[in-house]
């Protein structure tokens, strides 16, 4: 057991020392493979600042019901217990035609103009908060409610969410393209430099097989090499976005301080951190265990 | 140790590299195997190393036959076989003292329990003070020690050399010829490929002849 830790750790320092010998030939590696995977985490950080943006800005969807003019105290009762004991709504909110004026009076600094109104234009209505939160669902609850009486208007904002949700999953799907073919990128990248690595070091392997070395332990170097490389990409990816997004934020805020929101774009978290380490190590090491099984076999001692 | 049994090797394309081979060698016996170059010498090692298999008849090496031996089964045979190559296969990529250590490497010794042994082998080659050397800087016979020292290094049962005093002049191969001679003392199998004559003049053992792949009586 303690053996094989030390034999670890000594093809960890073999492994070190191999990078540092040709400093150049792995600066450009780890670089490429850090500019490869900072463009889909690039996107992926893109894409959940906008999502949490939008969730911000819209909130959770509600449904508008607005009362036909001229609806009786106790009909709006009735009604609001109708609502309240649908299945589908999780609670309502009546908002009245006087609430919802003095409301308009605050906010749109319309004062001026309602205030000279001669009367309430405004309706009745309930705002309605669905347990649901899916289009479809949403949809079939508006079209139930239009069909009951004394409702002269029920509005569901669903054309935005399915606009927002049919962008965000092209985003997502985009992301996701990138991030498949940048990691065949990686893969391919360490194939190469492991089978290089192979050709360079033919001699060394041979004499291993010739005394008694198992292929365990000739892979293992290789290995950890693709593993040790992908990580440094996977850091210099990380160090990327994290730059990238310092100088990004830096600018926005400028920028949405104009439009008084204080929308920023969000760092990675830990452990989106760490899948990204990890997926970068378990790329370069699948890269490297491929070139292994492919040109090991063809180096044996004759 | 090693037992050969109507051994047949043909290579691809019809070559008939060793014909009907039939011989034994007993534990801690030292045989010489003479004959020509491509005579099958070289062959006949590989053989007992599994770097090639026999194409009719049976290897035997500690028990195991060479024919039907696993993949997976070759690292441990060969761990109890130091292989002193003509060519010395060392690796110039690393100091003499690197050199010996692989086999120990291999075998995952504790490092400093490694350490000494890689120095005792050194010793016994004369070679301790040269551990820091490159081998692309020593002298012919000197790599020539240094690959014994990487095959004796693991105390292996047996040792397979293939011409280890090929080109040497005669007053370096005496010297490796000793080294030899102390290990047949300390019970080991030797297996020495030679076609130097004065050699087995010198140090007389027991001859397997080869000609043309075939045992001479």
């Amino acid at each position: 057991m303690m053996n094989t830790l030390t034999e670890h750790l000594r093809v960890l320092r073999a492994t070190l020392q191999r990078l540092l010998l040709t400093p150049n030939a792995t600066l450009l590696n780890v670089a490429i493979i850090g500019i490869a995977l900072s463009l889909p985490v690039g996107g992926y950080v893109l894409l959940k600042s906008v999502q949490s943006l939008a969730a911000q800005v819209t909130g959770t969807p509600q449904i508008s019901v607005f009362l036909a003019s001229g609806t009786s105290a106790s009909e709006i009762e009735r009604i609001g217990d109708k609502l309240k004991q649908h299945a589908a709504i999780e609670r309502t909110e009546f908002i009245s035609r006087d609430a919802a004026l003095k409301k308009l009076q605050q906010s749109s600094g319309l004062s001026d103009v309602v205030g000279n109104l001669s009367q309430n234009p405004l309706p009745d209505a309930y705002i309605v908060h669905p347990r649901a939160s899916d289009a479809a669902a949403l949809e079939a609850l508006r079209d139930e409610l239009k069909t009951w009486q004394r409702f002269e208007h029920v509005q569901l904002d669903s054309a935005w969410i399915h606009k927002l949700e049919a962008v965000l999953d092209f985003g997502r799907l985009a992301v996701a393209i990138l991030a498949a073919l940048l990691s065949f990128a990686l893969i391919a990248i360490t194939f190469n430099t492991i089978r290089l690595q192979i050709l360079t070091r033919r001699e060394e392997i041979e004499v291993s097989k010739l005394i008694g070395a198992t292929d365990a332990f000739i892979r293992r170097p290789f290995l950890y090499f693709g593993l040790t490389q992908g990580l440094l990409g996977g850091i210099t990816a990380w160090l990327l976005v994290s730059g990238s997004l310092l100088l990004l934020n830096h600018n926005l805020a400028e920028l949405t301080q104009l439009y008084a929101s204080d929308f920023s774009l969000q760092h990675l978290s830990l452990a989106d951190s760490f899948t990204l380490l990890g997926f970068s190590a378990y790329l370069g090491w699948l890269g490297a265990w491929y070139s292994v099984s492919q040109h090991l076999w063809q180096i044996e001692p004759r | 140790m090693i037992q050969f049994n109507q051994v047949y090797k043909r290579y691809p394309g019809g070559h008939e590299a060793l014909k009907n081979l039939s011989f034994e060698v007993a534990e801690g016996e030292m045989v010489y195997l003479t004959g020509h170059s491509g005579a099958g010498k070289s062959t006949l090692l590989k053989l007992i190393a599994a770097i090639e298999r026999p194409t009719s008849g049976s290897v035997l090496v500690k028990g195991q036959n060479i024919r039907s031996i696993k993949l997976g089964a070759i690292p441990q045979l060969r761990r109890n076989i130091g292989l002193i190559f003509q060519d010395h296969k060392l690796l110039f990529d690393r100091s003499a003292f690197d050199n010996v250590m692989l086999p120990l490497q291999i075998c995952g010794f504790d490092h400093r329990e490694s350490a000494k042994r890689v120095r005792a082998a050194l010793d016994k080659v004369g070679l301790l003070e040269r551990e820091k050397a490159n081998p692309i800087a020593l002298s012919g016979g000197e790599q020539q020690r240094l690959c014994i020292a990487r095959a004796i290094v693991n105390r292996p049962t047996i040792l397979l050399a293939d011409e280890p005093t090929g080109n040497l002049d005669s007053e370096y191969s005496g010297a490796i010829m000793n080294i030899f001679k102390s290990f047949h003392q300390v019970g080991v199998t030797l297996l020495i490929s030679t076609h130097d004559e004065s050699i087995l003049r010198q140090f007389p053992a027991r001859a397997l002849h080869l000609k043309q792949g075939e045992l001479q009586a």
